[in-house]
């Protein structure tokens, strides 16, 4: 199996691949990518000059083009897949629709893989994508288990793909619009979710609270570690119940179904993360080659290294397993 | 010269899980009574609700048809496990129109006309010419997208029939885990339908009591009821002419009456408002997305002046 990296910025590029991944994902300085952020991403120069060097070191270079095209704006869209064709990406990684059918008229030679973001959760859908768009590669949305993920690889006509560590989206990818209900900025349209620009913490006694937009979204206690306020990861009250009652502040971390998503026929695992800096990308690269290398009785003890790495340090398996739902 | 077309009401899918009978007086009524022109059955959320609803589907889509609604079937919206694919893919068998709920639905209805639902990402004109090319003769816009989006996507492509989200809570989410059923201390696989306790979804307060959210079994919805009255006039003017109005645990023929008035251009927007708050009490109201702005916001300012006019 592969390991796809990602990398926000161009020395996180090259210590990925330093690191030993086998690709690399990015994106253009701007919403055509999922991971709009401040003070990340590529611009054309940066990106030619990273696919030139990953060339060099026989790694790919993905390029996600995965948000959805703003109507009266395409160009926009258009031009990042022109530009990353033109600058020699191994595969472009789209989700929209309409960018889809752009991509594969106007570059019918390129790769193209789907997007997460496409939420594409059933073999029907991804063979509809290879045949309608001639796509290579599926990457799975993060609502399936392993035996599912093995009945949907056993059954498309292309390769997939899966997270096994990193950011866990605990909706359908691509059809989520809870951070723009509390925003107005969102992950299909600005590539943002619960954008760091509408984040405010403030004290309330001993207490802090942090809210995203004009809604709180958690209070920690004293002496409580606060996390970042992604929506879906914050504290509410529903029924009797009060407190994480969609997923708990925790990160996904896959590595020990390694071997049975390699028996599932998985392609390629990828590390979410292109908002995160150089130094972890790095770590968690050669940590999970060092993983994916060692014999099955050995990766046991690698296992686990990467959980101080992880947000909040606690990590789950998320969907793979069934009972998570 | 250009052809008018009239303003048409959309009764979208009955997200909720409600009892069978419940769900049949319910479509009983709206056939007998609500002015509605298309009215769309089935079960979009959860596969594991379908047999609810099941024993009654034939007697309500004929009595609908019998009071001259178009009725639809929509098919799941997160297909994931063989048997979704499998009762989606059996959508061939009904008569009528399948409204697409997820993109599987699409190769399995292939050469059928389909209509695509809100909860398909449609964000621009190319998508729309592909789903076109693809057989879809109307689509139902996500409620994510801002006016000027709306316009741009409704006045490229003249021979698509599009459908705005106007009234209802918002679906904002789906996820392969049941948060209801957890709240109630059941798991997915498990959940004893606890779903069905709540008609009208369960809310989800803030830790400080803000309202904010309500859940749906695997569906996340907004607490608030999306409804656009003052910016209808300006969604008819660019062209748009399905309105969708998507069932709450309230007079919902009362609802279809205010709105075909607000279509009709016989009811001011003050008056319509106030009419629909008293039918649906308790539940604050919210157009923020169509204004591009916080989608829990209700926005008081008019439209901006859209392009392509």
């Amino acid at each position: 199996m592969e390991l796809i990296c990602p990398a926000g910025t161009p020395t996180a590029f090259r210590d990925a691949i330093e690191a030993g991944a086998d690709a690399v994902y990015c994106g253009f300085r701007n919403e055509t990518n999922a991971r709009n952020f401040p003070g990340l991403n590529f611009s054309r120069d940066e990106l030619a000059e990273a696919i030139t060097f990953a060339k060099s070191k026989s790694v790919d270079t993905l390029v996600a083009i995965n948000t959805f095209m703003h109507a009266g704006n395409e160009a926009l869209w258009y031009k990042a897949v022109d530009d990353a064709v033109d600058l020699g990406a191994t595969a472009l990684i789209l989700a929209d629709l309409g960018l889809l059918a752009y991509a594969a008229k106007k570059h019918p030679g390129q790769r193209l893989h789907l997007s997460v973001q496409a939420s594409a959760s059933n073999a029907d859908t991804i063979n509809f994508m290879v045949d309608t768009f001639g796509i290579k590669r599926a990457v799975l949305p993060r609502v399936l288990t392993i035996s599912e993920v093995a009945a949907i690889t056993r059954k498309v006509r292309c390769e997939t793909e899966v997270f096994v560590f990193g950011g866990l989206c605990v909706m359908a990818e691509g059809r989520c619009s809870l951070s723009s209900y509390a925003t107005g900025k969102s992950p299909n349209m600005q590539g943002v979710c619960s954008p760091a620009s509408h984040v405010r913490y403030r004290r309330d006694g001993k207490a802090l609270v942090s809210e995203l937009g004009a809604f709180t979204i958690n209070r920690f206690a004293e002496g409580e570690s606060a996390g970042y306020p992604t929506l879906c990861k914050g504290r509410f009250a529903a029924g009797e119940q009060s407190g994480y009652i969609f997923e708990d502040p925790v990160s996904l971390d896959a590595l020990v179904h390694l071997d049975a998503l390699a028996a599932a026929g998985v392609s390629a695992l990828k590390i979410e993360g292109r908002q995160r800096g150089r130094a972890y990308i790095a770590e968690v690269v050669r940590t999970i080659q060092t993983t994916l290398g060692a014999s099955p009785a050995q990766r046991a003890g690698h296992i686990g290294n990467l959980s101080a790495l992880s947000e909040g340090q606690r990590t789950t398996s998320g969907a793979y397993e069934k009972r998570w739902r | 010269m250009q052809q008018v077309t009239p303003s048409q009401l959309t009764l979208g899918p009955l997200l909720y899980l409600w009892q069978g009978e419940a769900w049949r007086d319910f479509y009983f009524r709206i056939a007998d009574e609500a002015p509605v022109d298309h009215v769309v059955l089935g079960e979009v959320v959860c596969s594991k609700r379908a047999h609810f609803m099941a024993p009654y589907m034939q007697e309500v889509t004929e009595r609908l048809q019998r009071a001259g609604k178009r009725v639809r079937h929509a098919s799941l919206a997160l297909v994931t496990l063989p048997r979704e694919e499998k009762a989606t893919r059996e959508l061939r068998d009904l008569d009528g129109v399948i409204e697409i709920s997820d993109l599987s639905a699409l190769p399995a209805l292939a050469g059928r006309p389909t209509t695509v639902g809100p909860l398909v990402n449609v964000y621009n004109a190319a998508t729309v010419r592909f789903l076109a090319s693809q057989g879809v003769t109307s689509i139902c816009l996500p409620p994510e997208l801002p006016f000027d989006a709306v316009c741009e996507i409704v006045g490229s492509v003249p021979q698509m029939d599009f459908e705005i989200f106007a009234f209802g809570r918002v679906p904002l989410a789906i996820s392969a885990r049941c948060a209801h059923a957890r709240v109630k201390g059941n798991t997915k696989d498990n959940c004893q339908f606890v779903c069905a306790e709540d008609p009208d979804g369960l809310p989800v307060t803030t830790l400080e009591g803000q309202q904010f959210l309500a859940l749906n079994g695997v569906q996340t919805m907004s607490h608030t009821c999306q409804t656009l009255i003052a910016e209808i006039p300006d969604l008819q003017a660019h062209g748009l002419t399905g309105f969708r109005l998507s069932p709450q645990h309230c007079d919902m023929v009362a609802v279809a009456e205010i709105y075909r008035q607000i279509l009709d251009g016989t009811l001011e927007a003050d008056q319509a408002e106030m009419a629909l708050q008293a039918v649906y009490p308790d539940v604050p109201f919210s157009n923020g997305f169509l204004h591009a702005d916080v989608g829990a916001d209700f926005v008081r300012t008019p439209l901006p002046a859209a392009i392509g006019q």
